[in-house]
């Protein structure tokens, strides 16, 4: 797909993603991105891989701002990538920029999180850019 | 912005719990003050008996260290009594002075130990049963004295003198009742407890009344005083005869009181909406509870509340009593005393110290007392609960349900026997010691907590039991009780039931309507419900609801199974098990074309073939061109059968056609879980008709049909229904049955269970007695499966989003 400025690439128009879905992105090489759309047309990139048993998190049913494993039914949030308490464990989080109808995963993140480590956990939120106000308190 | 100001007065298990489980939701709204009467931090009371009895140290048994209080920024006043809280003003204030203001109080002052109105019960020695302070007094006269007295042969009565006569003291037990723990026992195993007791070394006066406690020299108790004149020597009383909520400070600031502080289904007390209370101290719809389980399901209404979302009510809670009593192991629940119109089904075995009577009312379970062996307990309690009729099941009932068949833990019964490195959980993989280490450390105290800690019973559910046990040993007795009523999940309070009745009677199409009408809390619901509400929308309304692929699991929503690395399995029909050399070579042309790694013949007669990538998933099923096998949902899944009298010398009915006939009748039939079907041709049973949804057996004057099998978790034998003539009775009888399911059941809930919980009488009714019904029902079930696509063959009409297969993009 078309390279975009600041490294950002255009992979799909939003309503490639099922409302409360999700979609992968192939990547040669590499595991793959799980993008998800939630009920308020938000999305979300997270790597296609449950910090459970590597599940495809791509498979599994969305509600809320969540994701529920395939295999064993872990919750992972989509927002901060961790596994809602008790399960520990969290997968990688990228960027996501929704311009117009055009989602966006930035190059350069995903070549570098080829490097880091897959299970990486960090406390800071993941940058979110939608044609939402980015500010929009989020729902409970 | 300012932070609210709350207060909890009271620092005991259910107070702090309610705390525990407001930060969790809502952890920067208050500022939170708590004064506690008792100079130790929060610790788990029923473990006072262990403590007591030297098994723990008073550290073990600290729930929230001070570090605690701190990490949270609660401001801790221990050893202050509050005296009085100004209501206008909105002041709570102290014994000593210390003040704090608040927008919302929390009363959480527990119960006080009744102390009985005779002279001398304000002697030196003379102390009760409830916390640490009297614990340490006890342990401290132990070491000092020799006689003790126990009044009261409860529970707590009972543990004090075992702890008492461990430390090497002399104990006496003065009961005024006719046998001990009458509460929660019959006489007979009342009785049994006694002798037992005895043979330790504990001395009983029962029926005996406590006239007055005469003191000595220096003040101090030196013998109880019985109402018949004799006297025994004391120097230690523990008065252990019942608590009562402690209401004092309550009453003085003008809340309504009667067993406890009033309080409503939000656990606000009636009087003043800014002031909630739980806990012991508590009554709701005019019950003040005492267990730990149902203490907590308040604290956790009561946090969504102080949390400001408004969701929750608590609607009361069903209690049994699990306990031990110094190793043994008791249960009661119900009506266990029986009598009037009740009968009584006993199995009594003293010399392996075994006692266990079941009462039953009109065929329902109405009571149990277990003595000595409680592993069916949570079996007894759930049969209780639900008031299903047990009359199908009565010869089998006093055995317990691991008679019906149990794996996943060779089949131990008695968790006390097990090693730490024994595994419980065999789904899981869960050991004793893994879960006894997360009781602990992470306090749990419910079944479902130890369940979402651990995984633990958490799988197939068959070591449940045994889970139960364990937390009895390391959490203490007191654990066990069940909401009234069970929600769908935790977005909603409205159950199965419920939602059901809603769509039928409301006519809801739509899963939002659902949500609406039905109270959800969240937005789009979860993983659990989601797929529930769909199911029922489509089984409630065919051909009217429209399927939300999104809330099927990935399973039914591409239709193939998910297998643990990602990949798919794929399951091709073959009629009642039937395939020919053509299918074959199809087969193996896909297997070779797409490089499938494995093939495998399946326990319902297919071929499987496994390890087939997603992307390949259409081509697969184009170039095999046999229909979907439905492997991978909640539907029909084969009908199993025998070659029959086509080719076998014992054959006595065509089987095989019948099967198929069957297959055909039902296939793409979704159903509230998976359904499997065999046909034998004799009753030889070659297809293994006993343990299927519905079984079919050939015999010479017809077909004879058994319902509700099932080979999984725990080996069900099918029920006899009827014996029928004709294969169009079969087909009728077998599909109004199924329907029946489809339209009751609940999701996830296999016709096992389903006839479990209304009975096979109520399912002879409905099928054999009403033959018009049968009829309707038969007809219902072929109008929604009239012309329902292949998803295999046809994506389009059967609404399949053939995007999935591919990924949106490559980088």
């Amino acid at each position: 797909m078309t390279a975009l400025a600041n490294g950002w690439r255009a992979v799909c128009r939003i309503d490639d993603i099922p409302r409360l879905g999700a979609r992968r992105v192939a990547r040669a090489g590499a595991v793959p991105i799980a993008i998800f759309r939630d009920a308020e047309d938000r999305v979300y990139a997270l790597l296609d891989r449950c910090p459970h048993k590597g599940g495809p998190l791509s498979q599994g049913i969305v509600f809320g701002t969540s994701v529920a494993c395939p295999l064993h039914n872990w919750t992972i949030g989509l927002d901060d990538g961790c596994a809602k308490s008790p399960d520990q464990g969290c997968v990688p989080r990228f960027a996501v920029k929704v311009e117009g109808d055009v989602v966006s995963l930035d190059a350069g993140e995903l070549a570098r999180s080829n490097a880091r480590g897959p299970m990486e956990c960090s406390s800071r939120p993941s940058p979110h850019v939608s044609n939402a106000a980015p500010d929009e308190a989020r729902r409970r | 912005m300012k932070k609210c100001k709350l207060v909890m007065v009271g620092n005991g298990m259910a107070g702090v719990r309610t705390l525990e489980e407001l930060l969790k939701i809502a952890p920067a709204l208050y500022d939170i003050t708590v004064f506690g009467a008792e100079p130790h931090p929060n610790y788990n009371r029923i473990l006072l008996s262990p403590v007591l009895a030297g098994e723990q140290t008073l550290e073990e048994i600290v729930l929230n260290p001070l570090d605690w209080y701190a990490e949270q920024r609660i401001a801790l006043h221990l050893g202050k009594k509050v005296e009085h809280v100004d209501r206008v003003r909105r002041v709570v204030r102290a014994a000593d002075g210390t003040a704090a203001d608040y927008d919302r109080l929390l009363l959480a002052t527990g119960s006080n130990p009744f102390i009985l109105p005779v002279p001398g019960n304000d002697l030196d020695g003379v102390i009760s049963y409830r916390d640490i302070a009297d614990t340490s007094a006890m342990i401290d006269a132990a070491a000092r004295y020799r006689h003790a007295v126990v009044i009261g042969g409860g529970l707590l009565g009972l543990e004090a003198a075992n702890g008492l006569l461990r430390r090497g003291m002399q104990v006496s037990v003065v009961h005024l009742m006719p046998w001990l723990m009458e509460r929660q026992l019959d006489d007979t195993a009342g009785k049994l407890l006694q002798k037992s007791l005895e043979e330790r070394g504990l001395r009983f006066l029962i029926g005996a009344q406590t006239k007055a406690l005469v003191g000595g020299a220096e003040g101090r108790v030196q013998a109880v005083q019985l109402a018949d004149g004799s006297e025994i020597p004391a120097d230690l009383v523990v008065m252990a005869v019942g608590i009562r909520a402690n209401t004092e400070l309550a009453e003085r600031i003008g809340l309504y009181c009667e067993r406890g502080i009033v309080v409503s289904d939000t656990l606000q007390t009636i009087t003043d909406p800014r002031i909630y209370a739980v806990g012991e101290c508590a009554a709701h719809r005019g019950i003040a509870y005492g267990l730990v389980a149902p203490l907590f399901e308040q604290s956790k209404v009561c946090a969504t509340h102080l949390a400001q979302f408004g969701i929750g009510r608590y609607a009361g809670s069903a209690v049994s009593t699990k306990l031990k009593v110094t190793g043994i192991d008791l249960f009661s629940a119900g009506d266990f005393l029986g009598g009037n119109e009740c009968e009584e089904i006993v199995l009594s075995d003293p010399t392996a110290g075994v006692y266990k009577k079941l009462v039953v009312k009109d065929d329902r379970l109405v009571g149990a007392c277990l003595y000595g062996d409680t592993v069916d307990a949570a079996w007894y309690f759930k049969l209780l609960r639900e008031a299903r009729t047990i009359a199908d099941i009565r010869d089998k009932l006093m055995f317990g349900e691991s008679n019906i068949g149990d794996t996943g833990h060779e089949g131990a019964t008695r968790a006390a026997a097990m090693a730490d490195t024994d595994e419980v959980c065999g789904c899981n993989g869960v050991s004793k010691g893994a879960i006894c280490r997360a009781i602990k450390d992470k306090g749990l105290f419910t079944l479902e907590e130890v369940r979402r800690h651990t995984k633990a019973s958490g799988g197939c559910g068959s070591c449940t039991g045994l889970v139960e046990q364990l937390l009895m040993f390391t959490a203490g007795g007191d654990y066990s009780a069940a909401p009234k009523k069970k929600a769908i999940c935790g977005c909603t309070d409205s159950s199965h039931h419920e939602v059901r009745q809603a769509i039928r009677e409301l006519h809801l199409l739509t899963i939002d309507s659902v949500f609406r009408r039905c109270g959800w809390r969240t937005p789009n619901g979860c993983a659990s419900c989601r797929p529930a509400v769909n199911y029922y929308l489509l089984s409630t309304w065919p051909k009217e609801a429209k399927d939300d692929p999104q809330s099927r699991f990935i399973n039914e929503r591409s239709h193939a199974n998910i297998q643990k690395d990602g990949t798919y399995s794929v399951v091709p029909r073959m009629w009642g098990g039937e395939t020919s050399a053509s299918e074959l070579r199809r087969i193996a042309d896909v297997v070779d074309k797409y490089r499938i790694p494995t093939l495998k013949v399946t326990g319902g007669q297919r071929i499987d073939l496994l390890g087939v990538k997603k992307e390949d998933l259409a081509g697969v099923w184009r170039d095999l061109g046999m229909p979907s096998g439905h492997a991978y949902a909640k539907a029909l899944r084969t009908v199993k059968t025998c070659v029959g009298s086509e080719w076998c010398r014992f054959g006595t009915q065509d089987s095989t056609r019948m099967g198929q006939a069957l297959e055909r009748a039902l296939w793409r039939m979704y159903a509230p879980h998976k359904v499997k079907l065999a046909v034998s041709g004799c009753p030889r049973n070659c297809a293994e008709s006993g343990i299927k949804d519905v079984g079919v057996i050939g015999v010479d004057a017809g077909w004879e049909i058994y319902v509700a099998g099932n080979g999984g978790i725990k080996t069900e034998v099918a029920q006899f229904l009827c014996k029928v003539k004709t294969s169009d009775e079969v087909l009728e009888v077998a599909g109004a049955f199924l329907q029946l399911y489809r339209e009751e059941g609940w999701y996830l809930e296999r016709t096992v269970h389903y006839v479990a919980r209304v009975g096979l009488p109520y399912v002879k009714q409905r099928i054999l007695d009403d033959a018009a019904g049968r009829k309707v029902l038969w007809e219902r079930l072929q109008f929604a499966l009239d012309g329902e696509p292949d998803p295999w063959l046809e994506h389009a009409r059967a609404g399949i989003d053939a995007r999935q297969f591919d990924p949106v993009a490559a980088l």
